[in-house]
């Protein structure tokens, strides 16, 4: 039996502006999978102790307060102490162009910008998650 | 170290991994459950039912403090529903217990009813035991807001709790048979809404007028605001004048033998189910059987009779 894919969708740091990240988690769950939604204003050790606790395939981080240059990686970073450098991150949000390679040498593996469709992440987690 | 070993010690990735196996199914899942069952039946579970909105969540949020202020290690089961269309589902309890996430301490894991009906998922047994085997002192489950059948929780806890709230239209409507009997405790949570006490006396005259228990317990009814943390305190301390009750007067010990026949017979009739599929299906006798049933060639009640006939008198 294929397994289901699991996806935490998250909102590190201190914006309150959650509609993309709901959108997202909706476009996911409509796709047939788990989404664990966290919330705003979390911070990187919550978003990675629910990620190990929840057992998820891939963290989404969603961002547009400017932070996601230090909060991203935290999160990638923390994930590695702990042993769970298996669990994929992504990120989207509002991210300038020229932060996107600095971003993906810290271990972000994709960074979706605005204007990206919920098929291309539903895709990209797809084609990134092991089912069977 | 093996994985039961480390599972034992506490090791959150390791359980963590488990569970999502017992979840999606997977085989190997089995020989890990079967090690670590023996070391099972430690800890205390909670249950909380409820209609969705009532507050759940954060009265589970709350009880944690108290747990942890008492130095317990709390485990936390939380289920919603799948989407019976897409199969897919938004996990959104933690939302409220996220300050939780990051105290050693508490472990909390949101799980989707993947078409399970009765309020929790076909996993949520063996991943309370996993939680168990780690040795969490206290575990929560949270069930489903539904409201009228999310029994289940009965087989699972021992203690259920069941959440209600003023103003969710007929008061004695959200105060159905099954969900009355299910109840050790009742919970009027936003309780400084209009019409908590008109619900508080009527749920008490629901309560007298129904079946006396046979454990002689008298369910308390306990008025929150939960997310000021109002009643709270009481409400820990009414779970534990039940525990208590319940290993003085042996109800424990019956709850623990009607949980082992529930179990025992979920898996008896899951093997049995999937064994018997797998065997037609191999067989190819699928269309055979639908064919001869439209048709009316042949009842169901005798194609079901004859299978089990073959099958008993196999290696024989």
């Amino acid at each position: 039996m294929a397994r289901k894919i699991r996806v935490l969708i998250a909102k590190p740091g201190l914006d309150g502006h959650d509609r993309g990240a709901k959108v997202i988690a909706r476009a996911l769950r409509d796709a047939g999978m788990e989404v664990i939604y966290t919330g705003i204003r979390q911070t990187p050790e919550q978003i990675a102790n629910a990620a190990i606790q929840e057992g998820v395939d891939m963290v989404g981080l969603s961002s547009l307060s400017g932070a996601h240059m230090s909060l991203f990686p935290k999160v990638v970073q923390i994930l590695k102490e702990k042993g769970a450098e298996d669990i994929i991150v992504f990120g989207g949000g509002i991210i300038p162009v020229d932060d996107i390679p600095e971003l993906k040498k810290a271990g972000i593996r994709e960074i979706f910008q605005p204007g990206a469709s919920t098929e291309e992440i539903i895709k990209y987690i797809q084609e990134n998650v092991k089912t069977t | 170290m093996t994985l039961a070993k480390r599972i034992l010690e506490g090791d959150i990735r390791a359980a963590s991994r488990l569970m999502r196996d017992i979840d999606d199914r997977v085989p190997s899942a089995l020989g890990l459950l079967k090690e670590l069952y023996p070391k099972t039946g430690r800890a205390y579970i909670i249950g909380i039912t409820g209609p969705p909105g009532s507050g759940k969540s954060t009265i589970v949020d709350k009880m944690v403090d108290i747990f942890r202020k008492e130095e317990k290690s709390v485990g936390i089961v939380a289920v919603d529903p799948t989407s019976p269309f897409t199969g897919g589902a938004i996990l959104g309890d933690r939302i409220r217990m996220q300050r939780h996430a990051t105290d050693e301490g508490v472990f909390i894991r949101s799980l989707a009813t993947r078409g399970c009906l009765g309020g929790l998922s076909r996993s949520t047994q063996d991943i309370v035991n996993v939680m168990d085997a780690m040795g969490k002192e206290i575990i929560l489950v949270e069930t489903v807001g539904v409201g009228q059948d999310e029994v289940e929780i009965v087989n699972t806890a021992h203690t259920s709790i069941v959440v209600l709230v003023p103003g969710l239209g007929d008061d004695i409507q959200a105060i159905k048979a099954g969900i009355i009997e299910i109840g050790d405790i009742f919970v009027i949570n936003k309780c400084d809404r209009e019409g908590a006490d008109k619900m508080e006396r009527d749920l008490r005259l629901v309560l007298e007028m129904a079946r006396k228990r046979e454990d002689g317990w008298e369910p308390p009814i306990f008025k929150t605001e939960a997310i000021l943390g109002k009643g709270i305190f009481e409400l820990v301390y009414g779970i534990y004048r039940h525990r208590q009750a319940l290993e003085q007067n042996r109800t424990m010990e019956r709850k623990l033998r009607e949980r082992a026949k529930a179990t025992f017979l979920e898996i008896l009739e899951t093997e049995v189910m999937t064994h018997l599929i797998e065997k037609l299906e191999k067989e190819g006798r699928w269309e055979t059987i639908i064919d001869d049933l439209v048709n009316r060639r042949a009842d169901p009640y005798s194609l079901v009779e004859e299978i089990m006939a073959e099958e008993l008198t196999k290696g024989h």
